[in-house]
């Protein structure tokens, strides 16, 4: 992971990509969003979204997981450069969600990330707060998700 | 602000029904859904307790969200959360539970487009048992569909303690009434 003072604004990564089975929809599902058009796929057809569509919520956790995986990637190359790693804190949280279309089963989504806003933090220096625009797009080019996140980002040469 | 006294009751009432999606024929329609409009502006119920247990913290984070401050005490207690805390992503998924089980399942519900706002207050430890109040803020019939109305929700966690864990301002998409009692499909 960066550190604030290695981010800029308008700064684009691609974070990587999932594709959502009906196994994976209907596991998440069942364990936490156990409505009809998430766990059948009939009901999913007749529904608004037109197949067995993935929760949100699996969405934005996968959009989590590959964050995850993508910063603990940076982090070994860091390491191998002998660089110093930074470990990011925890998120205050996020605006402008947007689910814009549907996650059907099958579909491939390709998540990024960039950066918008950038400031440091009045009551912990050694801190910074990042938003950044995380977004989803599907095999055939389309935005699915949005959402504007905000981290807590370590500054460099802070004695945190 | 209001109480929602009268309908509170028959919310609650379905929580401990066996099946949360009874089979979707006219029947069951007329008898248990609830329309657009049984979502008018004020307090709408409070559902809960749910215990969150240490093991399903750590499942959660590690197939979603494994950062040390999620998986591994020692890394958690130096962290700016101090102490293991779950996943902002699990609470989430926990609050959509708990929406369903109270009373999403029982709602002629199309779907959410987003979410305005959510914040993460405060962490969810291991073993908290949380609750969840649901307010309307906003319910107005659609423009584009207009068989169908937009509930926006103002949706709080809170610990045992009575300390606000989470907050979230989001809209779902209801169908409304005439057109649930009609019978037309999803």
């Amino acid at each position: 992971m960066r550190f604030f003072e290695d981010i800029e604004i308008g700064q684009r990564r691609e974070i990587g990509s999932f594709t959502f089975t009906a196994d994976a929809i209907k596991t998440f599902a069942t364990q936490f969003d156990p409505q009809r058009f998430h766990l059948d796929e009939e009901a999913g057809r007749q529904s608004l979204f037109g197949g067995l569509a993935a929760s949100g919520w699996h969405v934005g956790s996968v959009c989590m997981k590959l964050l995850v995986a993508d910063g603990q990637r940076q982090a070994r190359e860091a390491a191998a450069r002998g660089d110093e790693i930074a470990i990011w804190g925890p998120s205050p949280g996020f605006r402008e969600l947007r689910w814009i279309k549907p996650v059907l089963a099958g579909d491939t989504i390709s998540f990024a990330g960039q950066i918008e806003t950038m400031r440091t933090s009045e009551k912990r220096p050694e801190w910074g707060i990042v938003q950044a625009r995380h977004t989803g797009t599907n095999q055939r080019g389309e935005l699915v998700y949005s959402l504007l996140a905000t981290a807590f980002v370590p500054r460099r040469n802070s004695n945190s | 602000m209001r109480t929602g006294g009268l309908r509170l009751p028959q919310i609650t009432a379905t929580i401990g029904l066996p099946s949360a999606n009874p089979p979707f024929n006219r029947h069951s329609i007329l008898r248990m859904t609830l329309s657009f409009e049984d979502f008018p502006p004020g307090r709408f119920g409070t559902f809960g307790p749910r215990r969150v247990t240490r093991e399903e913290v750590l499942a959660f984070a590690a197939e979603y969200d494994p950062q040390p401050m999620h998986l591994d005490e020692e890394a958690a207690a130096r962290s700016m959360l101090g102490g293991l805390s779950a996943s902002g992503w699990h609470l989430c998924s926990i609050m959509m539970r708990m929406m369903c089980d109270g009373f999403i399942g029982r709602t002629a519900s199309l779907g959410s487009p987003g979410v305005n706002e959510l914040r993460w207050l405060a962490p969810l430890r291991p073993g908290d048992d949380i609750t969840l109040d649901m307010d309307v803020v906003e319910a107005r019939v659609s423009r584009s569909r207009p068989e169908t109305g937009i509930v926006t929700f103002r949706a709080v966690v809170r610990n045992a303690a009575g300390q606000e864990l989470c907050e979230m301002i989001s809209p779902v998409i209801v169908r409304r009434r005439a057109a649930v009692t009609s019978g037309q499909a999803g």
